[in-house]
């Protein structure tokens, strides 16, 4: 057995792995100290030592720095630095084949599980769940008792105690890719069930045991340890890091050293491991590498290199000028809106249209800050909301023109919606959020609020959780909760994007009737020329982070100027168009392939 | 002429249902309630609805992927029950699928030539030379570069994963290809040039498309006949041309009305 598994992934995986993993420091420290250790303990039988099981009964409980006994001798005058060196040696053996088992069958229980669902998953589990309704240490106790102390006994002990963790983990891993497409796509490649789980199911899962077992290492050490100090494990006179603390425990007034040194080596071996274990998943994690869990600035950071005036006079309620917004990349920014200026009256709607990379989501998260930083940057330009420059204001400032002022409308409202409380509860959470009014007027605003977006029985369905309703009345609720503070603008992002075709076309009437009764200016971001048709006053054209053309809608989808701007007008079918579509657009792309 | 690709009677697909553990009667949902279409050969038959209209339901039983409560199917003259118990591979030769998320359906792990290697070993069984030679053929008729074939599909765009996928689908030389939302994913531009790609590979393979699309316009520009799906049943079905020029049923009409044109003149706005 190489107790290679924890060290494993790093030096397999690309360097950047190995980068990261020494970039973390603590992670760093483990894997220097546990390589100390593990070197040391390979080389037992090497190192010029004296028989770790030799008693010398004259020469016992020397105190450390004796001499020819380094860290002195124990209660038999057995050398104490040669027990420790082979008692690491056996835990470290114990502990990694424990935790190699325990992680081969828990996988597979949990894969299997995962996989088969129904019967097979409940009787699985069923069983899982007897393992771990039993205290972990009474029933290594029992299974140690039942087949007798010794090492091996206490090695498939620990084992078996600790399947139902892995088999949880991976079952629950398994769930979730047995949904993803490709596996369906496989099985109509012809793929068996066998053939399913274990070449495109447990690619997937691999990481995620690799990460589980160097967590549990450390963890499966301890328990060989607990075991034998209980005189369960390793027997008399093996030495064994658990069986020297329990065996020097009734001297441990008289000769502490004998107990300290062994609980010293459990402490640095476990944690060294435990710590490693951590850098490992943060490495293989790829959520923890892309920061997608570090916390974001509550606003974008913004570092501009001039300062444009604060106050612009006579603006209408939007301007946006010379906008550029970048991610930062180590040390250069890569630009995603670069050099966008655009005008929003009141009462007015301006489309801003692109495909998928354009930045047009980027440009409308700028205008409030809230394109998440770090990465995001906004390294020049101004916004300025009824002629006051946002992006002068302070945090606080900033932060109170969000719902109060400027209102967003999101794709789709099932993420953006808490799904613990009821859609009333979150309109009036967004009333109070810049009013100082009672619980009750905010509730009463609410329901006033369901009414005007045109929910019926807005007092019954106030108590609706948001998976109860369907996706156009969430997108109601989107709209309803932009709407709870009286903005000037509402920046809507593919509001109706997730929705059918007959829903859309009443939102998109619901955010009509709204602008012309309030006098709201609407930023409609979307990628559907035929919604910019249906409800922009005027609309600009986005590509490559830069507004390529802006004008009235009907003049630019009636004689388009840019080239991109006509070719992406071209590729819209019109209903009505039938095959003649096809062949209206072959020559578009013949062009461009030669 | 022979008998069509694909023929469909009373197909009905329910979930849920049965009893619980103690006693208690669970909901059913009718995804499909008694569908009878055909497909002919070398035709494509557009099946237009709104989400919760069952139209994903009647794919994947179409492909195996889920059995049907009742109703009957045939494809290419054999009974469904009878591919169904001779296992996934039988589908897998007369019919393929092609999903809505190209890059979802693509396994993150394995490269582009390993994943079309599977469908040509397990459903062909062809030998390693000619496999080598058939994925290039495959790349080269999706119009990929040939070094497709060593890259992993995140590091393909959205357009360019649904093209692999495609070619996968094709891979198994099955005569009859389900399109579950093919160009659902895409950007307009790329949204063209796939249903261009579909059409051509159509025409000179000679296969059978069942189109599924929410979108009026697309199923449209492809599909020689629509069938309008609502609530599990066909409301509908007609020529593409005739079907949006002169809609019978009252769910067509509001279908139509309500997709979005290019054309602002009709109202002011």
């Amino acid at each position: 057995m190489t107790p290679s598994v924890t060290t494993q992934p790093s030096p397999n995986r690309r360097r950047s792995n190995w980068q990261l993993l020494m970039a973390n420091r603590l992670a760093a420290a483990g894997l220097f100290i546990f390589g100390f250790i593990l070197l040391v303990a390979i080389l037992a039988p090497v190192l010029p030592m004296p028989d770790p099981n030799m008693t010398d009964q004259p020469n016992r409980l020397l105190p450390p720095l004796s001499q020819g006994h380094l860290l002195g001798t124990d209660h038999l005058g057995r050398d104490i630095l040669s027990r420790l060196v082979w008692g690491t040696q056996i835990s470290l053996i114990v502990g990694i084949s424990a935790t190699a088992l325990a992680a081969l069958f828990g996988s597979l229980i949990g894969l299997v599980a995962g996989y088969a669902r129904g019967v097979t998953d409940s009787v699985l589990m069923r069983f899982v769940d007897m393992l771990m309704a039993f205290p972990y240490i009474l029933l290594a106790i029992a299974i140690v008792a039942a087949l007798g102390p010794g090492l091996l006994n206490a090695l498939y002990a620990i084992a078996l105690v600790n399947i139902p963790f892995f088999a949880r983990n991976i079952r629950g891993v398994t769930v979730s890719i047995r949904n993803r497409e490709f596996v369906d796509a496989a099985r109509l490649s012809g793929k068996s069930h066998a053939s399913i789980l274990f070449t495109e199911v447990l690619p997937n899962v691999l990481p995620v045991i690799v990460i589980t077992m160097s967590t549990t290492v450390g963890w499966m050490i301890l328990e060989t340890a607990g075991l034998s100090f209980l005189g369960l494990g390793a027997q008399p006179p093996t030495a064994d890091l658990g069986s020297m603390l329990g065996q020097a425990r009734a001297q441990l007034f008289t000769a502490p050293h004998a107990s300290i040194i062994p609980g010293i080596m459990i402490f640095a071996l476990v944690m060294s491991i435990n710590l490693l274990g951590d850098g490992i998943r943060d490495v293989l994690d790829p959520r923890l590498r892309s920061g997608a869990l570090d916390r974001p600035l509550s606003v974008t950071h913004i570092a501009r290199q001039t300062t444009p005036a604060a106050t612009l006079a006579d603006a209408p309620v939007l301007v946006v000028d010379h906008l550029f917004t970048g991610f930062a990349n180590g040390g250069a920014v890569t630009p995603a809106v670069r050099d966008v200026s655009f005008r929003l009256g009141k009462g007015e709607c301006l489309g801003i249209i692109g495909e998928s990379g354009s930045g047009k989501s980027v440009t409308a998260l700028s205008l409030m800050g809230l394109v998440a930083s770090p990465p995001g940057v906004i390294t020049s330009g101004a916004v300025y909301i009824g002629g006051q420059d946002v992006l002068s204001l302070r945090e606080h400032e900033l932060i109170a023109l969000r719902g109060a002022r400027v209102a967003y409308v999101f794709q789709d409202p099932l993420t953006t919606l808490h799904p613990l409380f009821p859609v009333a509860t979150q309109i009036a959470e967004a009333v109070m959020a810049h009013n100082q009014v009672s619980k009750r007027a905010a509730h009463q605003r609410a329901l006033e609020l369901m009414e005007t977006v045109g929910i019926r029985d807005a007092a019954d369905r106030a108590s609706a959780y948001p998976h109860e309703l369907s996706g156009g009345q969430r997108q109601r609720i989107g709209i309803a909760m932009a709407l709870a503070n009286d903005p000037d603008v509402i920046i809507a992002d593919e509001p109706t994007t997730a929705l059918d075709v007959t829903v859309q076309a009443r939102i998109l009437e619901l955010l009509q009737d709204l602008r012309r009764e309030r006098g709201l200016a609407l930023l409609l971001i979307t990628h559907d020329f035929g919604v910019v048709a249906q409800v922009c006053d005027r609309v600009a054209v986005m590509k490559n982070g830069e507004i390529v053309e802006q004008g009235e809608t009907a003049s630019i989808l009636r004689a388009p100027q840019h080239d991109y701007t006509k070719r992406l007008i071209a590729c819209v079918p019109e209903l009505g168009e039938g095959h003649a579509f096809l062949d209206r657009v072959r020559p578009l792309f013949e062009e461009t392939r030669l | 002429m022979s008998q069509p690709a694909v023929d469909m009677q009373n197909l009905v697909k329910t979930f849920g249902g049965g009893r619980s553990l103690f006693g208690r009667a669970a909901s059913e949902v009718h995804a499909v309630r008694g569908i009878s279409l055909t497909l002919q050969r070398g035709e494509t038959l557009g099946i237009v609805g709104e989400s919760g209209s069952g139209k994903s339901t009647l794919a994947r039983m179409l492909v195996g992927l889920e059995h049907p409560t009742s109703g009957s199917m045939a494809i290419e003259g054999k009974p469904w029950s009878e591919l169904a118990s001779s296992g996934t591979r039988a589908f897998g030769r007369a019919i393929q699928y092609v999903f809505q998320d190209p890059v979802a359906s693509l396994n993150p792990r394995k490269t582009i030539g390993d994943i079309l290697d599977v469908p040509l070993r397990l459903l062909c069984g062809y030998d390693r030379d000619r496999r080598a030679r058939r994925k290039q053929e495959l790349v080269d008729a999706v119009q990929m570069p040939l070094d497709t074939l060593e890259r992993y599909p995140h590091e393909f765009s959205g357009g360019q994963a649904q093209r692999i996928a495609i070619a996968r689908a094709l891979a198994a030389e099955a005569r009859i290809l389900v399109l579950d939302e093919p160009v659902s994913a895409l950007d307009v531009s790329v949204q063209a040039q796939v249903l261009l790609l579909l059409q051509q590979l159509r025409d000179e393979l000679g296969l059978s498309y069942l189109f599924i699309s929410h979108d009026l316009a697309v199923v449209e520009s492809i599909s020689d006949r629509v069938a309008v799906m609502y609530l599990g049943e066909v409301v509908e079905t007609g020529p593409a041309a005739r079907l949006f020029a002169a809609p019978q049923h009252d769910y067509t009409r509001a279908l139509i009305a309500s997709a979005p044109r290019l054309t602002v003149s009709d109202s002011p706005p």
